[in-house]
C-alpha cells in the first residue's frame, strides 16, 4: 500500500506500524517527531500506531540552527 | 567582589548570559566544545524533515545534557506555521522553551512582528516558555509582553551579517521601557559588540554565526563568554560620566619645576 512520507510516495507493507517504519529507515525513534495526517503522534504510541493507505507522514528531527 | 546577579527565565536560573546556536558549524563535533569554552547554558536548534535517503544530521548527540534547548520555528512564514513547528518541537520531549521566528522575507530575514505576536499568544497559553525574535519596535515589544512572552529578542542586525548593533538606539529604548529581559539576538559579530549590548543593559546575547564561522570557534566561544560577563559586570558597576572636554585624571597642582616652588 502507498503512503506519503516527507512529501515522497512510499510503498509499504499493509499493517506496518509507525515504529516498524521508522526502524526500517535506520532512524532512532527517540530523536524523531511524527505528524500523521496533521496530528502529532506521541513517541509512546509509535508501536501501537498502524499505518493505512494514503496516510501522510511527516518525520522530523532537530538539526543545527540559530 | 562580584555583584550578585540572578538571571532567571521561564523558571530556570542561569549563570551564563550568553545563548549560543548550532547552525553553520563546519563540524558539529565543535558544538560541545563551544558549549564548554563559552559557558553558555542555552542553545538553539531547528526542526527539519528527516532525510529519507539515510544519513542522520541529527544535532542532538552533540549537545551536552545540561544545556537548555531552545528550538526555533525557522521556516515558519505565518503564526499558524510557527505554532505547528513549536508543538512538534515540544513533542520531542526536550522541554518547552521555544524561539518564535516568523520570517517571510528571504533577502533580509526580517521577522514579522504581527505574526510573531499572534504565535506568542497561542503558545504562551499552551504553557510554552516563549522567546520571540523581533525587529526592535516598542509597540511590537509591548504586544509580545501582553501576549505572555518570557523575554524579548530584538535583532542587532540581520541574521548572519555579523554587522553588530545597527539597531542600537532602538534596543536602548526597549531596555529602558520594557520590564521583560531583552536578549539581543542576530547580527552580533564580535565579542566587543556583545559586551556593548550588555553594557547597555541587555539581559543576554544570542550568538550563532559569529562563533560558528570563526576560524577557531572554540576560542571565539570563550571570548564571547568573557565579553558577555564583562559587559554585564560593567552595567552592574555603573559606567562613569561621558564629557566632550578632557578632564585630567591626575592633580593639576604640585607639578615639578612650577614657578614659586622652593628648591
Amino acid at each position: 500500500m502507498h503512503i506519503t512520507v516527507n512529501g515522497q510516495r512510499l510503498e509499504i507493507e499493509p499493517g506496518q506500524t509507525l515504529q516498524g517504519l521508522i526502524e526500517s529507515m535506520n532512524l532512532d525513534p527517540g530523536v524523531v517527531v511524527v505528524e500523521l495526517n496533521h496530528d502529532i503522534v506521541a513517541g509512546e504510541n509509535f508501536t501501537s500506531t498502524s499505518l493505512a493507505p494514503g496516510d501522510q507522514l511527516e518525520l522530523l528531527s532537530f538539526v543545527g540552527g540559530g | 567582589m562580584e555583584h550578585s546577579d540572578i538571571f532567571e527565565i521561564g523558571g530556570k536560573r542561569l549563570t551564563s548570559r550568553l545563548f549560543t546556536g548550532t547552525g553553520k558549524y563546519g563540524n558539529d563535533s565543535l558544538i560541545p566544545e563551544v558549549c564548554k569554552s563559552s559557558g553558555s547554558e542555552v542553545i538553539t536548534v531547528a526542526l527539519r524533515r528527516v532525510d529519507l535517503d539515510g544519513g542522520s544530521n541529527n544535532v542532538m548527540r552533540h549537545i551536552p545534557g545540561h544545556m537548555t534547548l531552545l528550538p526555533n520555528t525557522s521556516g515558519a512564514r505565518t503564526a499558524g506555521e510557527a505554532v505547528r513547528i513549536a508543538r512538534l518541537a515540544r513533542a520531542m520531549g526536550c522541554g518547552d522553551w521555544i524561539k518564535i521566528e516568523v520570517i517571510s522575507d528571504n533577502r533580509h530575514l526580517l521577522p514579522d512582528g504581527y505574526e510573531t505576536a499572534r504565535a506568542t499568544e497561542i503558545l504562551a497559553k499552551e504553557g510554552f516558555v516563549v522567546l520571540p525574535y523581533m525587529n526592535p519596535d516598542l509597540y511590537v515589544a509591548r504586544s509580545l509582553a501582553d501576549a505572555g512572552a518570557a523575554a524579548i529578542m530584538p535583532l542587532g542586525a540581520p541574521i548572519g551579517t555579523n554587522r553588530g548593533l545597527r539597531t542600537e538606539e532602538m534596543i536602548r529604548i526597549l531596555i529602558e521601557e520594557m520590564d521583560l529581559p531583552i536578549i539581543v539576538d542576530a547580527g552580533i559579530g564580535t565579542p566587543s559588540q556583545a559586551c556593548q549590548a550588555m553594557e547597555m543593559g541587555a539581559a543576554a546575547c544570542l550568538v550563532n554565526t559569529a562563533i560558528a564561522t570563526a576560524s577557531d570557534p572554540v576560542g571565539m566561544g570563550r571570548a564571547f563568554g568573557r565579553a558577555v560577563a564583562a559587559g554585564r559586570e560593567a552595567w552592574l558597576s555603573g559606567t562613569g560620566p561621558v564629557s566632550t572636554l578632557a578632564r585630567a585624571s591626575s592633580p593639576l597642582t604640585g607639578f615639578l619645576d612650577q614657578p614659586g616652588v622652593a628648591s
